[in-house]
Order: structure tokens, then sequence, then C-alpha cells
């Protein structure tokens, strides 16, 4: 375990949190909504990142935090095919992607 | 003696109240009247009847009370039980006859007189009503009974005088009638409190009682400098004064008069206005043995009211306000009676002569209004200057009208002498001051009574549109029954019936007395038939050379303008804009800020419910990083 040794469980921790941030962001600030999607992913992983770090570095002899992970990694790709599905309607619907024209609930 | 049958007098005239109230108006209107002349004629028999069951038996030396019916009304604790029933006394039972007659008189006449009025039925179901109410005030076994029915007369009497209520001045009469008198009956109600919440009982049987709570422990509290008791009975005391329109409660009964002329006979001249001499009457041993003060006082104020309203009623004009002036003059000597009497054998004479003067009053004054409804009838106006030499015109309203003036001014035999000289002569062994206004008010009297005489049926004759006529035989019969009444009930053996104690009071003719009272009664009339009997130019001489003094009693020494100046100047500017300001800025202001401030708050913060997914999530992520921020460095 020569990661354990050259790679300390604070440097994941902040990546996750930067990467995390960075996904927020997308989704506060964008109005595109394929980038807002993006950034959700982004969010998912940096959950990912600390599902992985935090079982590898506190409980070498489980394996709970990496089925975690991986079930995340399913359930975003679902919801990213039922996402983009959505955004295509919405295009043909409205003829645009950007949130803050799509603000009726009945059309 | 069983005297169950009693409760019918008060059942039947508010049955008929009941029946005509809601059905009158789909019957004919004559219907109405007669159901409630035929009724109260049985109610008149039936008083009539319990008057002379009660008076010929006599147990022992003295009357007792009777409680005839006892009903428990409100049973609050073992102590506090308030009671309905039907007490019999010399004083209840000679009350009795004294209202259903005139009410009887004031029913037949009315038949003619309001012959033909819009609202014939409801005028006849609220005369039901108040002689209801009336009937039930005289016969209450406790304070607390009495003071129900009294307020159901100040509203009765409201009703009637707002009878005509399309005409402004009607419904303002009626106005000043009720709050006046409510503001009377305020004082009346604490008063009953303080007593009652001192002696634990309402009960009159047990306020009077010699050996009860009230005279043979009186209360030793003291409130501002007089006793407790003395307390009470002034307040109840300006309970009666506001009805009996004694100074300075007085304002309403000229103003009443605006009330259809019969009404004026029964309510205001007869029955009501004597109801706070009943009052007084009805709770005099308190007022002698626990609070000789307050009967000096109520001596006073009769006397000052009966000088002060006999010198308005010579100046006025309108001959109804001068038998109202005259009524307030009257109650006033039967106060004076009151405020002069003591209790029992011989003392008690100005209690007697009180009630003999209220019942001898009640016929020839209800015979007064109702001869003056008959002349009103005629000419279609209260104004004496418009009137004159009806004596031709209507014969029996002018003997009849002759008779009650006669009477009121003190010439014997008529009845109206004997218990004024009865009152003189109480006065006179009871204070010489009191006894010389009366003396002199007995010679006003006089004057202005046969001033309003002669001044309607002598005098010269005005343009009249059409020629006067005799009012219908309806309205002449009771005139006639009332003007018999007037000459011989003074020959009722009064003092042998309706005494302080029960026991039989000799009295004695005292010329010393009965003289110079008839001579000033001469003197007065000889003044009026040397002013009035003709018309010339004296009366206004006379008017001219005391001007001022004229004008001040034609304005009724400015009574009504002191009470308006009170309210309008000191009471509404002082005391009821200052809490309307406060009411409308200091607590209206409080709602309207915590108010205004909730929606302006609202109207801030509304903007964030924009339908805008990403603000959402801004307020979503800071709220949880300033959660995340508490836990961490608030733990």
């Amino acid at each position: 375990m020569n990661l354990q040794a050259e790679i300390p469980l604070d440097y994941l921790v902040v990546l996750s949190t930067i990467v995390f941030f960075i996904g927020l962001m997308g989704v506060l600030i964008r109005r595109n909504l394929i980038t807002m999607l993006m950034g959700i992913e982004l969010m998912l992983n940096a959950v990912n990142i600390n599902f992985v770090a935090f079982n590898h570095y506190l409980f070498p002899h489980r394996l709970e935090g990496h089925f975690f992970a991986l079930i995340v990694m399913a359930i975003a790709a679902a919801e990213a095919a039922i996402a983009i599905s959505l955004i295509i309607n919405i295009y043909r619907q409205f003829a645009t992607v950007s949130v803050d024209d799509v603000d009726e609930l009945k059309h | 003696m069983d005297f169950s049958y009693t409760i019918l007098i008060l059942v039947l005239p508010f049955l008929i109240f009941l029946l005509i109230g809601s059905l009158g108006s789909r019957w004919r209107p004559h219907l109405s009247g007669l159901l409630g002349t035929s009724g109260l004629f049985i109610i008149t028999v039936l008083a009539y009847v319990t008057a002379f069951n009660y008076f010929i038996h006599r147990t022992g030396e003295a009357y007792q009370a009777i409680e005839a019916s006892q009903l428990t009304w409100l049973s609050f604790t073992d102590d506090l039980i308030i009671h309905l029933g039907i007490l019999l006394d010399p004083l209840s039972v000679m009350m009795l006859v004294v209202i259903t007659t005139v009410s009887l008189m004031v029913h037949i006449y009315s038949l003619g007189y309001m012959k033909g009025e819009a609202g014939f039925a409801r005028y006849f179901a609220f005369l039901s009503f108040f002689t209801f109410s009336m009937l039930g005030l005289v016969v209450a076994t406790n304070i607390f009974q009495m003071y129900i029915f009294w307020e159901l007369v100040g509203l009765s009497s409201y009703l009637l005088i707002g009878f005509y209520y399309e005409r402004p001045s009607a419904v303002a009469a009626a106005k000043k009638a009720f709050i006046v008198t409510r503001f009377a009956d305020l004082g009346f109600l604490i008063g009953i409190l303080i007593l009652s919440f001192n002696t634990n009982t309402f009960d009159f049987a047990r306020l009077t009682d010699q050996h009860g709570p009230v005279i043979a422990q009186p209360v030793t509290a003291m409130f501002m400098g007089l006793s407790v008791t003395t307390w009470a009975m002034l307040l109840i005391f300006m309970g009666g004064a506001g009805k009996s329109a004694m100074f300075p409660l007085h304002i309403w009964l000229p103003d009443a008069m605006e009330g259809p002329t019969p009404v004026s006979a029964l309510i205001h001249a007869a029955t009501m206005v004597v109801a706070g001499v009943y009052l007084v009457a009805r709770l005099f041993p308190i007022y002698h043995f626990s609070s000789p003060g307050s009967l000096d006082v109520i001596a006073y104020v009769g006397s000052f009211t009966s000088l002060f309203a006999a010198v308005i009623a010579c100046t006025q004009l309108d001959i109804k306000r001068v038998l109202a002036y005259s009524t307030l003059s009257q109650i006033g000597y039967m106060m004076v009676a009151l405020g002069v009497s003591g209790y029992g054998n011989e003392a008690g004479l100005g209690y007697m002569a009180s009630l003999f003067h209220l019942f001898t009053h009640a016929f020839f004054k209800a015979l007064l209004f109702l001869g003056a409804g008959s002349v009103i009838h005629a000419v279609h106006n209260n104004l004496m200057t418009e009137m004159g030499g009806l004596r031709k015109y209507m014969p029996v309203t002018h003997i009849t009208f002759l008779v009650a003036c006669i009477t009121i001014a003190g010439i014997p035999p008529f009845s109206g002498f004997f218990s004024k000289d009865e009152i003189l002569v109480a006065a006179f062994e009871h204070n010489k001051i009191i006894f010389a206004v009366q003396w002199l008010v007995a010679g006003i009297t006089a004057f202005y009574m046969f001033r309003l005489y002669f001044n309607i049926f002598w005098n010269s004759n005005p343009e009249y549109h059409h020629t006067p006529h005799e009012s219908p035989s309806t309205m002449t019969i009771p005139l006639f029954i009332l003007a018999v009444m007037s000459i011989f009930s003074g020959f009722v053996p009064f003092h042998e019936l309706v005494t302080s104690d029960g026991r039989p009071l000799a009295t004695e003719f005292h010329p010393m007395i009965a003289v110079p009272s008839v001579l000033i009664a001469l003197a007065g009339i000889g003044l009026a038939a040397a002013l009035y009997y003709r018309k010339n130019s004296r009366p206004e001489t006379i008017a001219k050379s005391l001007k001022a003094f004229y004008t001040m009693a034609y304005r009724k020494f400015y009574v009504d303008e002191v009470y308006l100046f009170v309210t309008h100047k000191v009471v509404f500017q002082l005391i009821s804009r200052p809490a309307a300001w406060f009411d409308r800025h200091i607590v209206d202001g409080t709602m309207n800020l915590i108010g205004n401030s909730t929606v302006s708050f609202s109207g801030a913060i509304k903007e964030m419910q924009s339908g805008e997914v990403q603000w959402y999530i801004w307020y979503f992520t800071s709220g949880v990083l300033l959660l995340a921020l508490m836990i961490l460095y608030l733990t």
C-alpha cells in the first residue's frame, strides 16, 4: 500500500471538496441545462471520491464504500440518460436549453 | 285570604301585549283597541277586588305584607337567590288601583284620540306593555325585581315618546328621556349593589324589617365622610329622582310631551313619574332609621324642584309643557312630604300625605292631560296663544278641565285640597322654611293652572280654521269619570289604609294651615283671572317689567343649555375626544403597525419565490453552509 504512504487522506478530501464546489458552481451559475447536468455529475463524482477514500483509509478491510461508489455510478448513468432525454424534449418544446426561459409549469 | 289570583294582574297585560304586538297589524285596527281595553277592564276589576279583599281583612292592628306568589328565578348560592313574586301591602295595593284606573281611562280615551292613526295596534301593544311593566314594578317583592321592571317601564316610556318616529323632535325627546333616566339608573343600580352587598338580601321584607340587617345593625363603614348606607340610599334616590324628574334630572320630562297626549297622561303624569316616590316610600324605613340625612336631601330636592318648576310653568306657552312642569312641581310636593316624614303613628303623617297626594294627583293630573288632549284634538295646536273662548264649543271638556284646575289649586272640598293640606301640615311640623316654600308654590300652582284655563277657555277667540267641536264620547266619558274621582277621591279614608307602619293614623284638621293655603290659592286664581280672563295688555306689561327674570324662566333657567355645555364642551371635548384620539391613533396605530410591517416584510421577501430553481439551490446551499458553520463553531 504505497499509495497510503504517499498520499494522505487530507489531499483526497480537499480534492473531493474542490470537485464538489466546481460542480456546485456549475449548477448555480450556468444557465445551460447540459452544463448544469455536467455540474451534477461532478458533484456525484466528488462524493464517490469521498466514499472510496474514507473506506480505504478508515476501514481498509471492508467494502461498503466501494459498493456505494459503484451504485452511485449506476444511478448517475441512469440519471444522465433520463436528464438528457428530458433536455432533448425541452429543447423540442422551447427551442432552447437555457433554464431562464423554461419557467412555465404548463405549456 | 287567598290572593293567588293576583298573578293574573301581571300575566294578562303581558299576554295582551304579545297578542296585539305579534298579530295586531293583521287585524282591523279597532279590534286591537277593543282587545287591549277590554283586557285592561278585567285587570282593573281584579285590582279593585284585590284592594277590597286586602283592605277589609286587617289582622291585628296593622296591615301585614302578603307574598301572594313567589317564584325562584335565579339561585346563585344558598345566600344569593333572586325571587320573582307578588307583594301585597297597603302601598302596592293602592298603586295597583291607581295604575289600573288611569290606564283603563287612557285606554278608553285612546280609542277616540288615536282613531285613524297609523300604528294604532302598535300603540295599544305598547300601552299594554307599559301597564304590565308598571304593575310589575309596584308588586315587586325584592329590589332586584323592581329594578328589572323599572328598566322595562323606562323602555316602554321610550317607545311611546318616540311613537311618532317620523318626527325628528319625537325621536330626540325619546332618546333624551332614555339617556337621562339611564344615567340616573346607573346610580340606582350601584345603590342596590352596595345595599345588598352589605345586607346579603334583596327582599324588601328583610330590608325594611326593623330588626333586620340594615336597620338593627347599620353598616358603620364610611366613605368620604358618609356612611355606606347613606351612600347607597342617596344613589338609590338618584334613580328615583331620574324617573320622577327631580331637579337636576328633570330635563327629559318636558320634552317627553312629544308623545301622544294620552301617553303623557298615563306615563308622564300619573304613574311612571311617581315611581321615584314609590321607591322612596318602599324603602322608607331604611331612609328613616339608617340614613336620616338623605331624607333631608330628598326634602330639599323636592322643595326646590316644586318651586323651580312652578315658576317655569307660569311662562310656558305650550299647554302640555305647562302641565309637564306642573307635574314636576307636584311630584316635588310628594318628595317633600316623604322627606319631612317620620315613622309610625303621628310622625308618619308626611308618608301618608305623600302617598295620598300621589293618589289624588294621579286622577286630576291624568284628567288635565286628557282634557288638554281633547283641546289639542279640537284645534290641532299646542300653543295657548292659538286658543281661547273654547268653552262654547267644548262644554264637557271645559267643565272637567275646570274641576281639575280647582282640584290642583287645592280648593276644598276637592281632593287636591286634602292631600296638599296634609303635606303642608307635615312640612310645618318639620321645617318652617320648606313649609313657606310649599305654601308659596301652592299659590303659584293656582296661578299657572288658571292662566292655562282662562287662556284656553276664555280670553279672546282667535281665528280657527274650522269650528272646534266637542270630542267623541270615547274621550269625554273618561274625562267625566276622572272628574268624579278628582272630586271625591279626597274622601277616601286614606289615613286608615296607607300609613308608614300599617296602623291607622289619626289626622286632625288644622285651620291654621288650611286657611292660609286656601287663601293663597284664591289669590293665585284671582291674579290669573285679572290677567287672562279677557284679552288685555297687563301680562305683557308685567313680563316687560320683569324682563330678565321672565326670559330666564321662559328659557327654563337655561338648564338644558347647561347640560348641552357640560355634555358637548366638557364631556365630548375634554374626555371623549382625547379618548377617541387615543383609540384612533394609539390603539389602532399599534394594530396597524403590526399589520403593515408584516405586509411590507412579506412584500420584501416574496421575490425569493421566483420559480427559478437555481436561486432555490443558492438559498439551500447557503443555509446548509451556515448550519455547518454554526455546528462547527458554536458547539
